[in-house]
C-alpha cells in the first residue's frame, strides 16, 4: 500500500526503498526454501563522493542507513578500508554491505597469511575494484545482485598514483577524477568537477587539487546534499588515502543555515 | 457512439488487486556511438569516448574500441558492463586459440565466432552492438557488423549506437554513393575504394556531428586504422596530411607481429 511507482528510466535508486514485506502468504513455507535473492534494497546509504587531489585521493560519505524514508540507523559507517591502501565507500543496501564487507576482509586475512612466510605481494586498489567488478556483474547475471553502489579509493603503490574507481549492482564499471554514486551524482558531481577542471583543466593536467582545497570541496558538496537530499544527514565523514596509508575523519557536520525559511511563502500553511 | 464504447467490466477482466510487480532489471543503456569502414588495403574503426546514463555522464573516458590482434579491432556500444565482460571472453577464446594453433585467429573466423558467443546467449543476451574490422586473410580491409544475438554480415561500413540514425544515413551517401550518379561519360562508383585520408576525414565528420546532435556523443574520439601488411603508412603520419587536432600513435604488435599495422588516431569533442 505504501509502495510508489518505480521512477521511470531507472531500474535501481537510492529512494525508492520503502519497506515492504515480502512474505507469501498461504504459501507453504519452508525453513529452507528457495535462496533468497535481493529483490530490493532495504536498509539503503544514500550518496557517496570521491576526489582526487595532489597527494591521493579522498572519499565522503555520510553516516545515515535509512528504512524506507524511516532515519532508521543514524550511526553507521559507511566507508571500509581494506588493507593499508585501499577503502570503499559504499551507497545502496546496507545488509549487502556487510555481507561484502565480511567476504572481502576475510580474503584480506588470508592474503596477510600467505604474506607472512612468503614475498606475497598485497592486493592492490586494482586488484580490488577488479574482483568487486567480476563479483557484481557475475552476481547481477544470475539476477541476483548485490545492491549496491560503491566507490574504491586506493594508492597504487607501484605506479605511484592515486585510483578511483565506480562499480554497481549491474556490474557497470568507470573511473574518473571525480565520481559521486546517488543523488550526488547529480548534485555533488558538477561542484566536484567545476573544482577539480578549475585548476586541473578540462584534460586535467594541471596541477590537481591540495588536500585543504579537496576537502573543502567535499564538505561544500556534502552540505549541498544534506540541504537538498532527503535521505542524507548532517553528519559525515571524510576519508584520506594517501602513500602514507587510509585515514579516516571523525564523524562532523556542515554549519547549515535555515533563517531563510520564515521568509518563504507557499510550502504550507501560511496566516499571510 | 455508444455502440462503439468499451463494453462493460465485468464482459471482459476482473478488477485485479494484484501488487505491482518490481523485478530487477539486468540491463542498461550506456550511450555513445561507434562506426567502421572498411578501404582496400586498410580498415578504420571508431568509437566516442562517452559513457552516459539517462542524462548523466557517468565518464567522459570510457573505451568503446578493443585491439584483439595485429588484424582485427572490435568496438562494442549498448550496455557497457556487457561490452567491456564480452570483450573479455572474446579475448580469452583468441588466446586459446593461439595456444592450440600457433597462429593468430583470421578475421572471418573471429567474426564468426562472435555469432556464436552471441547466439550463445540468445535468450539472455549481452545487450552489446558489436562491429568487427580488420584486414581479411587475402589483405583486403573488411568490416563486420552484428546484432545483440549475434546476426552477422560482411559490409563496407556500419554505424551503430546512439547516433546511428544519424550516421548510418551519412555514410549510406558517401561510401555507398547512394542518391549520387555520376557525371554523364565518367566512371561508375564503386564502394570501398576511397582513399584512408577521406575516410579519416568522414570519421572525424560523422563524429563531430553526431555529436553537434545526440546529447550522448561527446568528449573524445579513438579512430583504430589497422593496414594490410606492406602498406605505406605515409598517408597517416604525415603531420601535413593530418587534419589539425588529431594525434597518430602507433600500436605495436600484440603477437609475432605478421606485418599488419595498427595506429591509434584521437582526437577530442565537444564536452557539452
Amino acid at each position: 500500500m505504501w509502495k510508489q511507482p518505480a521512477p521511470a528510466n531507472s531500474s535501481f535508486n537510492d529512494y525508492n526503498t520503502f519497506p515492504l514485506p515480502q512474505t507469501q502468504r498461504g504459501q507453504s513455507s519452508h525453513a529452507h526454501g528457495p535462496v533468497g535473492h535481493t529483490q530490493q534494497p532495504l536498509v539503503t546509504g544514500t550518496s557517496v563522493l570521491g576526489l582526487k587531489f595532489d597527494k591521493g585521493v579522498m572519499i565522503a560519505a555520510d553516516n545515515l542507513a535509512s528504512y524506507g524514508s524511516l532515519a532508521r540507523f543514524r550511526d553507521i559507517q559507511r566507508l571500509h578500508p581494506l588493507g593499508k591502501h585501499t577503502l570503499l565507500g559504499v551507497a545502496g543496501d546496507m545488509s549487502d554491505f556487510q555481507w561484502l564487507k565480511k567476504e572481502l576482509d576475510a580474503l584480506l586475512r588470508e592474503e596477510d597469511a600467505l604474506a607472512l612466510s612468503d614475498s606475497h605481494p598485497s592486493l592492490s586498489p586494482k586488484n580490488i575494484y577488479e574482483l568487486l567488478s567480476n563479483l557484481f556483474y557475475a552476481r547481477r547475471s544470475k539476477m541476483n545482485p548485490v545492491w549496491n553502489a560503491v566507490l574504491v579509493g586506493g594508492w597504487d603503490k607501484v605506479k605511484e598514483e592515486s585510483f578511483l574507481a565506480y562499480v554497481d549492482l549491474l556490474g557497470t564499471t568507470y573511473t574518473a577524477p571525480t565520481l559521486a554514486t546517488g543523488f550526488g551524482a547529480h548534485l555533488a558531481q558538477p561542484l566536484l568537477r567545476e573544482a577539480f577542471e578549475a585548476k586541473a583543466g578540462i584534460n586535467g593536467d594541471g596541477p590537481l587539487l591540495t588536500q585543504e582545497e579537496a576537502e573543502k570541496v567535499l564538505d561544500d558538496s556534502m552540505k549541498v546534499l544534506f540541504y537538498r537530499d532527503a535521505r542524507s544527514i548532517n553528519k559525515y565523514q571524510i576519508a584520506t588515502i594517501t602513500a602514507e596509508g587510509v585515514s579516516i575523519s571523525d564523524s562532523k557536520s556542515s554549519d547549515t543555515y535555515w533563517k531563510f525559511a520564515e521568509g518563504l511563502r507557499g510550502y504550507g500553511a501560511q496566516t499571510q | 457512439m455508444a455502440l462503439y464504447s468499451q463494453p462493460p467490466m465485468s464482459y471482459t477482466q476482473e478488477p485485479t488487486t494484484a501488487p505491482v510487480e518490481h523485478r530487477f532489471n539486468p540491463y542498461s543503456d550506456n550511450g555513445g556511438s561507434i562506426l567502421a569502414i572498411a578501404g582496400k588495403d586498410f580498415s578504420v574503426i571508431a568509437g566516442d569516448t562517452r559513457q552516459s546514463e539517462g542524462y548523466s555522464i557517468q565518464t567522459r573516458y570510457a573505451r568503446k574500441v578493443w585491439q584483439l590482434n595485429d588484424k582485427a579491432v572490435l568496438a562494442t556500444n549498448g550496455f557497457a558492463a556487457d561490452g567491456t565482460n564480452f570483450v573479455k571472453r572474446v579475448k580469452q577464446r583468441l588466446e586459446w586459440y593461439e595456444h592450440a594453433h600457433h597462429k593468430p585467429m583470421g578475421l572471418k573466423s573471429i567474426a564468426r565466432m562472435i555469432q556464436t558467443m552471441l547466439y550463445g546467449k540468445r535468450f539472455f543476451p549481452y545487450y552489446v552492438y558489436n562491429i568487427l574490422g580488420g584486414i581479411e586473410e587475402d589483405g583486403t580491409g573488411a568490416v563486420y557488423s552484428f546484432d545483440p544475438v549475434g546476426s552477422y554480415e560482411r559490409e563496407a561500413c556500419r554505424g551503430a549506437g546512439a547516433a546511428q540514425s544519424l550516421i548510418q544515413p551519412f555514410l549510406d551517401n558517401q561510401i555507398y554513393f547512394k542518391n549520387q550518379q555520376p557525371e554523364a561519360g565518367s566512371e561508375k562508383f564503386v564502394p570501398g575504394n576511397l582513399p584512408l585520408s577521406t575516410v579519416l576525414s568522414l570519421v572525424v565528420d560523422s563524429f563531430t556531428s553526431a555529436t553537434e546532435r545526440h546529447i550522448e556523443v561527446g568528449d573524445g574520439l579513438e579512430i583504430y586504422v589497422v593496414m594490410q601488411k606492406g602498406r605505406s603508412a605515409d598517408d597517416l603520419l604525415d603531420e601535413k596530411k593530418l587534419a589539425p587536432g588529431l594525434k597518430v600513435e602507433e600500436l605495436g604488435a600484440l603477437g609475432e607481429g605478421e606485418g599488419e599495422r595498427t595506429f591509434l588516431v584521437r582526437q577530442s569533442l565537444k564536452r557539452d
